[in-house]
């Protein structure tokens, strides 16, 4: 039975989801560039995985991740909601979210190992690599018979690229079990409406036919998405991938940047950014 | 006459003809067996590879990706996380060029430890032509940051080589070939990454020289000594790092420079050479490679014959290097 999404106990994650949003508002202003939509549009998500899901050890980050679950983001551009999210689990500093993109910092544009940031384990950004990641850290962990589990974000327009399907169709073959993947669905990539730029098709009969199980969920909805993931945990080890077509809304939570692909990587100006931020919550205080 | 090559062509006079991917293959096996963190991962060309000995003895730890390089390239990244060492398996071009962003950003860029090991490289693959023929991949490996390159000469090179990469941790590009050659260097070699190997001392022109190309080099250095002109030989097996201390070294003595590979000039072991010596010790160079053309079908011979990376051809390049001195 789905839980109430308004009951309290919900409240703490949709708190940190708020200030994950003002987070990435005021990193891409402060940059003068970067992807606002797509990362407000996982930060529901990357928050849940985060707090709620993932048995992970943010105080004391080792790559090899033994013993402990992994995240894999392959969807690179999202970085101002994965390090908001990775500051705010405690592996660095909130205080660093504000070198975003400049010059010296460790958090570049797209994700890197190269700067040493503890939470990343494989740089991304250059599409389509993260799934064939996941599935070798999730043949890692069953060589090294470690039980914990693979998870992996991808964009829907991720999909239009060839070696996705590669590591798609190498999953289901390899009964690849402790891994769980997800599909941000906005619908949206940079040139417009993905139906229009290469048409995805029925998506789920897709992973279906590629002999994934396929599991689909609002990405808005905190309830539902713990749901879904404590579900498709349950039925790893059972010989097949899991995937999740995550239903999400591009800009959300700032109302002139939803319903358009115009802000996948576009910053707000001062103007825009204040507009924003009066639509989105301070709760556990700015960096 | 006997000149003192021929007293040292006799300590590398080899016994057979053997491929440089049995090397490979022969040492990922008994790599397999005292490393278990030694993992292989393969595109659809196990026999090709030799990776089938490792492959029945180890099939958990060996995985076959089917004809889809640019997952594999991706995997074998993810495997390095929890400590795995991956070796990938296909040939050269497949290794390379089709998968280049692959290993840019999910290995090279990430510093993963994934040992890219790659077959039927150059001209020497032969009948199947210029498609398969890869003759970029040097230069493309070399480009990368993080990446050592290492071409090898012959079996036993290369099986010492493949024990080396694994106590090096960081991302390798292992070139070798297809055709039987002569395997003329020591079977319990030391291999050092980085380090040229001095195969002949001389004082008139220096050549260096990689992979299959090393061995005409010598039968080269035996015909220069019957005339008179006493080359140093020497077997510049990585790429990168150059061995630039050997380089500059043997080039104060001889000043002059013949390289000598199966490769394109540009992006090659020579360009790698020539860049270094404009820049600490100019000197005339002459270079052994295929000059921007791509290859075609034919036995590997005569293949080096047709694009000049022949015996003969690297004869008369020292003349010439030498005539610029």
């Amino acid at each position: 039975m789905r839980k109430n999404y308004f009951m309290p106990e919900y409240d703490n994650l949709k708190k940190i989801a708020s200030q994950v949003r003002r987070d990435i508002i005021r990193m891409v202003n402060g940059a003068s560039s970067g992807h606002p939509g797509g990362s407000l549009g996982c930060a529901d998500f990357l928050v849940v995985l985060y707090f709620e899901i993932l048995k992970h050890n943010p105080q004391n980050f080792n790559i090899d991740g033994v013993d402990e679950d992994i995240f894999i983001l392959s969807n690179g551009h999202i970085s101002p909601a994965f390090y908001s999210v990775l500051a705010r689990s405690g592996y660095f500093d909130i205080s660093e979210l504000g070198s975003l993109r400049k010059i010296n910092s460790r958090l570049q544009g797209h994700p890197s190992i190269h700067e040493h940031l503890p939470g990343i384990r494989i740089a991304s950004g250059s599409l389509g690599q993260g799934l064939s990641v996941a599935i070798g850290a999730a043949l890692s962990k069953k060589l090294n018979n470690d039980k914990n589990l693979v998870y992996c974000l991808m964009g829907d327009g991720e999909l239009d690229e060839g070696q996705v399907w590669e590591a798609a169709m190498y999953a289901a073959a390899n009964k690849v079990d402790n891994l769980i993947a997800t599909v941000d669905y906005n619908r949206k990539q940079i040139d417009g409406p993905t139906d229009e730029v290469l048409f995805l098709g029925d998506l789920k009969a897709k992973w279906e036919a590629f002999d994934w199980m396929v599991l689909e969920m609002d990405g808005h909805n905190i309830p539902e998405i713990i749901d879904t993931l404590n579900f498709a945990k349950e039925n790893t080890g059972f010989k097949k991938p899991i995937v999740i077509i995550m239903k999400t809304e591009m800009g959300y939570g700032v109302d002139f940047m939803m319903g358009t692909h115009k802000w996948h990587g576009v910053a707000p100006d001062d103007e825009q950014t204040k507009i924003a931020l009066e639509q989105l919550e301070e709760t556990i205080g700015d960096y | 006459m006997k000149t003192d090559f021929d007293i040292i062509m006799k300590r590398y006079t080899y016994t057979d003809l053997k491929d440089t991917r049995s090397g490979f293959g022969e040492a990922l096996l008994e790599l397999g067996e005292k490393n278990s963190n030694i993992v292989a991962l393969c595109a659809d060309l196990t026999g090709s590879l030799k990776m089938n000995y490792f492959a029945e003895r180890f099939p958990e730890r060996f995985f076959q990706v089917g004809i889809a390089e640019a997952n594999m390239m991706g995997i074998a990244a993810g495997l390095t996380i929890g400590g795995k060492i991956p070796f990938t398996g296909t040939f050269a071009n497949f290794s390379t060029a089709r998968v280049y962003d692959q290993i840019r950003q999910s290995i090279a860029y990430s510093n993963k430890n994934v040992k890219i090991c790659a077959s039927h490289s150059g001209l020497t693959l032969g009948e199947d032509g210029a498609t398969h023929q890869s003759l970029e991949d040097i230069g493309l490996m070399k480009m990368l940051p993080n990446m050592t390159v290492i071409n090898t000469c012959d079996f036993n090179q290369t099986k010492a080589a493949t024990f080396a990469i694994v106590d090096y941790t960081g991302p390798v590009y292992l070139r070798f070939g297809r055709p039987k050659v002569p395997n003329f260097t020591h079977p319990d070699q030391k291999f050092e990454i980085g380090k040229g190997v001095i195969l002949t001392q001389g004082e008139d022109v220096t050549i260096f020289a990689t992979g299959h190309l090393v061995w005409k080099a010598l039968e080269a250095g035996k015909i220069l000594a019957e005339k008179g002109i006493r080359a140093e030989i020497i077997n510049i097996h990585t790429i990168k790092p150059l061995d630039d201390i050997t380089i500059l070294k043997s080039v104060a003595k001889t000043k002059c420079v013949v390289t000598a590979e199966e490769h394109q000039m540009n992006g090659g072991l020579g360009d790698s050479i020539a860049q270094l010596l404009v820049r600490k010790f100019p000197v005339p160079v002459e270079m052994i490679a295929v000059n921007d053309e791509f290859g075609e079908s034919g036995k590997p011979e005569e293949l080096l014959v047709k694009f000049g990376l022949d015996t003969p051809n690297i004869v008369e390049a020292v003349k010439k290097v030498l005539s610029r001195k």
